[in-house]
């Protein structure tokens, strides 16, 4: 296990010194940093300002290890536009993408093992057909337009809830479920499979033979086994849902890490951008790696094959 | 031959392969489906010029926001209304199909060149250069892709070629995990092996015995990539740094749309179900794909 932990952390450490390298020089890379940042109407001269005042002539391993040193020590330099240190704007709105990114998960969860355990006890019944139909329909959806939808059904028609904004729990109900709802498909196909698997095998009998409730061979025996696989998809698709909050939170005005880094591209101010991208990456990186080790935990066979 | 001939010794009629195939493909009713609207978007883009029936980028300020025809006050003259500065929605609709279109069989087919060389590699020689290039996947997936798309298209500028690039050069992953498991299979029978021993070159085993054989797979993760790069490309619009105006991109008209949405559903409503029957198309045609090429896979 001590082995299969440190080579997992390894691992790990470099992806996150790679993605730090790429979201460095993608930056320096696809446009002329010095020339966005004085804008369109700038002179020669004044862009040669520019980049010396930002130290923009330094050869770029220079500029990329001066930047990586400091931010390792959570200084990610200062907003272009709020002249702010940009790490402490970041961390005030962190919290509303992760309520957000945790509650989307939580409802995926509670609709989807259900819906998945149905559908495993009596395949092909109209219930699987229709789980069927709603991840094929669910996948085809584009997340704003559905956001967009749900905001015009129950905030303008129904008048249940808030149409966009940040605030209590009831601005994130919308947000969540839209955020949600592409998990679903993924949760409930997995959780299927699983049940079917285990419900199939050998001990599911015994238990039935030695004249067991259902529901207790159901979800003491046979859940507990098929839910294995479902905690590290979990964990990754939080990952992908801090990363794809963008569009969500862009959506609903909701004002999170993704917001921020949406409002950040548009005005240029490009440290933001540049550390939300490596601070949503790591996010991603440790949940992976939370993962890796629940499910090293969960099956011996992972941690010693 | 063989089983022809012990069919006829049988003398039972047995249908061909093909046959069996053709019926199977009309059996499959999501398949058809699935093919029957992405033909007719095909068509639609094809036609375009002929069928639009205004220019889809004239403006008319005094015709501003007209309902569909069948809300009231609409007319036949605009049958899906017009957008906020005048312009014939319909129109707008029938080209935009091109553009997505485009977005989308381009975006695959970079992504899936870039990712079926990866993963081809990967599984064929193993060893190191299959723990580099998991190492490269890990690293891809680590990064935020939506951020890092809008970050590129802003400071490289938003133009359809460019959102077009990013996409590609970032939805490669699938293709990589899918081809180097299906490889790594492949490469285990006995006709490599034996390719091996009579002294084939490494690209001709690759070209001619692995590549044919992961082909079915690449097809399948095509079609995921090809919804996938269209969702992701009007994403990017709605989010102002995808296709730029005054192209008639199905997600910038929604992003245009949704001020006016509160009191003009239809003008969110419109674009937003041809961009869901587009990729609902897809999605049918590669779970078809999946169903009728291995029969005995299904659930």
């Amino acid at each position: 296990m001590l082995a299969y932990f440190i080579k997992r952390s390894i691992v790990a450490l470099l992806v996150a010194i790679t993605v730090s390298i790429i979201s460095f020089m993608l930056l320096h890379v696809s446009g002329d940093l010095a020339q966005s940042l004085a804008g369109p109407s700038a002179t020669a001269s004044d862009i040669e300002q520019v980049r010396k005042a930002y130290g923009l002539d330094r050869p770029l391993a220079v500029q990329y290890v001066d930047w990586a040193r400091k931010a390792l020590r959570g200084d990610f330099g200062e907003s272009f536009f709020l002249k702010q240190p940009v790490f402490p704007i970041i961390v005030q709105r962190l919290p509303v993408t992760m309520t957000l990114g945790v509650s989307a998960l939580a409802i995926a969860l509670v609709v989807s093992i259900p819906l998945g355990i149905m559908a495993a006890i009596r395949p092909n019944s109209w219930i699987d057909r229709l789980a069927l139909t709603v991840s094929v329909f669910g996948q085809a959806l584009p997340s704003f337009w559905f956001g967009l939808l749900l905001m015009l059904f129950f905030g303008v028609t129904l008048r249940w809830l808030p149409v966009s904004g940040t605030g209590g729990w009831e601005y994130y109900v919308m947000p969540a479920v839209t955020l949600s709802y592409y998990s679903i498909p993924a949760f409930m196909r997995l959780i299927r499979a699983g049940m079917m698997e285990v419900l199939a095998s050998d001990y599911i009998r015994t238990a039935r033979a030695k004249g067991l409730r259902t529901a207790t061979v159901l979800f003491k025996h046979a859940l507990r086994n098929a839910v294995i696989p479902l905690v590290a998809v979990a964990a990754v698709q939080l990952g992908f849902a801090l990363g794809g909050s963008i569009v969500i939170e862009a959506v609903f005005s909701l004002h999170g890490v993704g917001y921020l880094g949406w409002e950040s591209i548009s005005r240029a101010d490009f440290p933001v951008v540049q550390a939300i991208v490596l601070i949503l990456a790591c996010f991603y990186i440790v949940l992976t790696f939370l993962a890796d080790m629940l499910n090293a935990v969960l099956d011996p066979r992972i941690r010693i094959g | 031959m063989s089983v022809e001939t012990f069919v006829s010794v049988g003398n039972v009629l047995q249908p061909s392969a093909g046959t069996l195939l053709r019926r199977r493909i009309f059996g499959h009713t999501t398949f058809l489906i699935g093919a029957a609207i992405f033909a007719f978007i095909l068509a639609v883009a094809a036609f375009a010029p002929w069928l639009a029936p205004h220019d889809a980028y004239a403006q008319d300020l005094s015709q501003r926001l007209v309902p569909p025809v069948w809300d009231d006050g609409g007319s036949w003259l605009h049958p899906l209304g017009t957008d906020q500065l005048g312009r014939d929605y319909l129109s707008r609709l029938i080209y935009g199909s091109r553009i997505s279109l485009l977005v989308g069989f381009s975006v695959m087919i970079m992504s899936g060149i870039i990712g079926t060389t990866l993963g081809v590699v990967a599984g064929y020689f193993g060893g190191r250069v299959d723990l580099v290039i998991n190492f490269i996947v890990t690293t891809r997936l680590a990064m935020p892709v939506i951020l890092v798309a809008l970050t590129v298209a802003a400071l490289a500028g938003s133009s359809l070629e460019n959102v077009i690039l990013v996409l590609g050069l970032l939805l490669w992953d699938r293709f990589v995990v899918v081809t180097r498991s299906a490889t790594l299979q492949i490469r285990a029978l006995d006709y490599v092996s034996a390719a091996q021993s009579v002294g084939c070159s490494t690209s001709r085993i690759v070209f001619t015995e692995i590549l044919p054989n992961v082909l079915n797979a690449i097809i399948i993760i095509g079609t995921i990539e090809m919804a996938n790069g269209i969702l992701l490309a009007a994403a990017l619009s709605f989010l102002g740094l995808g296709v730029p105006p005054p192209l008639p991109d199905w997600g910038a008209m929604i992003a245009d749309g949704k001020q006016y949405m509160f009191f003009n559903p239809w003008v969110i409503t419109i674009p937003g179900v041809a961009l869901f029957a587009l990729v609902l198309a897809i999605n049918l045609l590669g779970d078809g794909v999946r169903d009728l090429t291995a029969p005995e896979n299904r659930n």
